[in-house]
């Protein structure tokens, strides 16, 4: 029975600018770290295996840096990573992203669930998870937060909507994507630190997978950035100083058309 | 397989403009006067360092042309998300924003309604500006199944191919279109903040926020259709109710195979506390650290009843067990959008304000003046919340009448 993860690695902080004379991504200096999203999917997966046995492999789509990513997962207990990366993905959308990610677990034997964190921090689109599913066509749980029962056939979560919890039962194989609220991801042992060191991490290229070469890269995105800008920067406004019995009153006023017009 | 972009090197002249102009940093120079050099892997063909470039010393794989008659796709299409029949709000939001989009490019706007004994309910979307509502009313989509609803709506893209399809960016919404997207090979922009019709093309500019909203990136969809997009809940304004509006009703039928769901339902779960989901609130009132301890969330359950609020909180108290989880605001929590926002104790953090920044109105109320969170705030108190808030409430309660 085996896990895959997919994981993703992401700036360290979203807190990037661009600079306003060149135009050009700030990013210097920040450190590549996994979706925090995808700690939780690769924290879950070794969790099934403990329960069911098995092996995890961990999977990302990148630049070569991306090895990295996969040391890491590798480190937290991940039984083998592989690095999915080629010039010939260059350009790639969601569309295409998950095109090459599921091409590249149809290779995977005997894969069984495969976990992805609900979204990633840098793109937040959400879209990739599912979009692996329909490419493989398998079933899908979206943003579970805990997982109540697993056997070889078969699997019952529980998923966070906006109003509640809707348990889901899917029969394998199946893709999951994870929240925060499933667990608490464990920090690398010293045995798997070593492990990640000597790991032997595999890259498999455009012609390692079958797949259409139209579906690739820039040629297999149908979607285009035609501009990347910042946003109007929301400037700070009043700061009220004073006692509060002063200061209260008037602010008061200042909102209650708001507050009245946001009840109706 | 040759790459998509390159540099003439006898044209160039290692002048370095391409390395300013590129947005992503996939450019780079060794040295000055070096040839510079394109990384792939960061490059996303974008075209800046084409027009930087005064020697047109850069070559770029010309943009494939459609390979679909993009002219069979007419209509505005909006995807109208049910719970237990009820209509969403988020419904009459896109169908405010669709009839902007389906006026300027004289097309209809269309709704698709799925759900069981749901058909009484097609008049609701008219009389918000739905010309057509295609519904599907059968027993098998009395809630939401990812791959029934997904199996239906292929359906009816291959059949009927509308121009722009827009949907919620809610859990059920983001899970249901990048199924579909897939499957009918379109274009998907997730959470749009600003959709626009670029009167040159016809093309369907969709605006989003990326990098927890530091930057924001526009995008097209130019070679096929239809061109999709999620939409986040309160972007935009709800569609006027007018009853006298007329429209069509078309029942759909679909086969049964369709339906075939692999995954099902075992049971349903409602939110245990009876506060309200913060993502559709019109005010939040939000806590953080500042407050000491979680019994002292009960001071801002008095200041959110009297205005009728939800109750939000940062990471930091969630993550403390002070209150679940379902009232985190920020980068691991829900984005939210409120009229008024308003921070008690709460510093800031990047990933706090990633999730609240576009709030309408911020109150901020801290005693540390040097909290990020004064930064975006339209009103600030630097002060004790345990002085501010009671008063606060008593202020709202007379104001308000309660």
């Amino acid at each position: 029975m085996r896990y895959v993860v997919c994981i993703k690695q992401v700036p360290e902080t979203t807190d990037v600018k661009i600079n306003p004379e060149t135009h050009t991504l700030m990013r210097e200096g920040v450190a590549a770290i996994i979706n925090p999203f995808d700690m939780y999917a690769i924290e879950e997966a070794l969790r099934l295996k403990a329960r069911t046995g098995g092996t995890v492999t961990a999977i990302s789509m990148g630049p070569p840096q991306a090895d990295s990513a996969l040391r890491e997962a590798i480190a937290m207990g991940a039984d083998e990573g592989i690095l999915v990366s080629d010039r010939a993905f260059a350009g790639s959308d969601t569309w295409a992203t998950s095109y090459t990610l599921a091409m590249a677990i149809r290779k995977l034997e005997d894969c069984k669930v495969i976990l992805c964190g609900k979204q990633a921090s840098d793109g937040d689109t959400a879209q990739v998870g599912p979009g692996i599913a329909a490419h493989l066509d398998l079933p899908q749980i979206t943003y579970v937060r805990k997982i109540e029962e697993i056997n070889d056939k078969a699997i019952v979560a529980e998923r966070l909507l906006e109003d509640g919890t809707e348990v889901i039962e899917a029969p394998l194989p199946c893709l999951l994507t994870v929240v925060k609220e499933i667990n608490e991801p464990r920090l690398p042992s010293l045995k798997g630190k070593m492990a990640s060191k000597k790991a032997v991490i595999p890259t498999w290229k455009a012609a390692d997978l079958q797949c259409d070469p139209k579906c690739l890269g820039l040629e297999g995105s149908p979607t285009k950035v035609v501009k990347v800008f910042t946003p109007p920067p929301r400037g700070g406004g009043e700061v009220l100083k004073g006692e509060p019995e002063e200061i209260i009153p008037p602010l008061v006023a200042k909102l209650k058309d708001a507050v009245l017009s946001a009840s109706n | 397989m040759s790459d998509p972009i390159r540099i003439i090197v006898e044209k160039c002249v290692r002048c370095g403009l391409c390395v300013k102009a590129c947005p992503f940093g996939a450019i780079t120079q060794k040295a000055r006067k070096e040839l510079p050099i394109i990384d792939l892997q960061k490059c996303t063909l974008c075209g800046a360092c084409l027009e930087a470039c005064k020697f047109d010393a850069i070559w770029m794989q010309p943009k494939a042309a459609p390979t679909q008659d993009l002219s069979a796709y007419k209509d505005v299409w909006v995807f109208a998300e049910q719970h237990d029949g009820n209509i969403q709000s988020i419904a009459y939001e896109l169908l405010g924003e669709g009839r902007k989009l389906a006026d300027s490019l004289k097309m209809r706007l269309c709704a698709v309604l799925l759900g069981s004994n749901i058909s009484a309910k097609a008049s609701e979307l008219i009389a918000r500006g739905a010309d057509k509502v295609y519904v599907l009313d059968r027993p098998e989509l009395a809630h939401y199944q990812d791959e029934a609803y997904a199996a239906v709506l292929i359906d009816l893209v291959n059949r009927h191919k509308p121009n722009i399809f827009l949907c919620g960016a809610s859990t059920i919404g983001r899970s249901l279109v990048s199924r579909v997207a897939v499957k009918v090979k379109a274009g998907l922009t997730a959470d749009c903040t600003g959709l626009a019709i670029d009167p040159a093309t016809g093309n369907l500019l969709q605006t989003r926020p990326a990098f927890g909203g530091n930057i924001m990136a526009t995008i097209i969809t130019p070679n096929s259709r239809p061109q999709m997009a999620t939409v986040r809940h309160k972007v935009m304004k709800e569609a006027e109710v007018n009853p006298a509006r007329t429209g069509q009703v078309i029942t759909e039928t679909i086969a049964d195979v369709l339906l075939r769901n692999r995954a099902r339902r075992l049971r349903f779960e409602a939110e245990r506390e009876s506060t309200m989901n913060i993502a559709e609130a019109n005010i939040i009132v939000a806590g953080g650290r500042g407050l000491q301890a979680p019994e002292n969330f009960t001071m801002l359950r008095e200041l959110a009843e009297v205005l009728g609020a939800g109750l939000g909180a940062s990471r930091a108290v969630v993550d403390s067990n002070w209150i679940p989880y379902s009232h985190q605001v920020g980068q691991t929590g829900k984005t939210v959008c409120p009229k008024i926002y308003i921070a008690a104790g709460i510093s800031g953090q990047i990933q706090h304000l990633a999730g609240m920044q576009s709030s309408d109105i911020i109150v901020a109320i801290n005693k540390d003046a040097d909290a990020p969170i004064f930064k975006v705030a339209t009103y600030g108190i630097v002060g004790d919340l345990f002085a501010i808030i009671p008063r606060l409430t008593a202020e709202f309660r007379k104001v308000l009448g309660k």
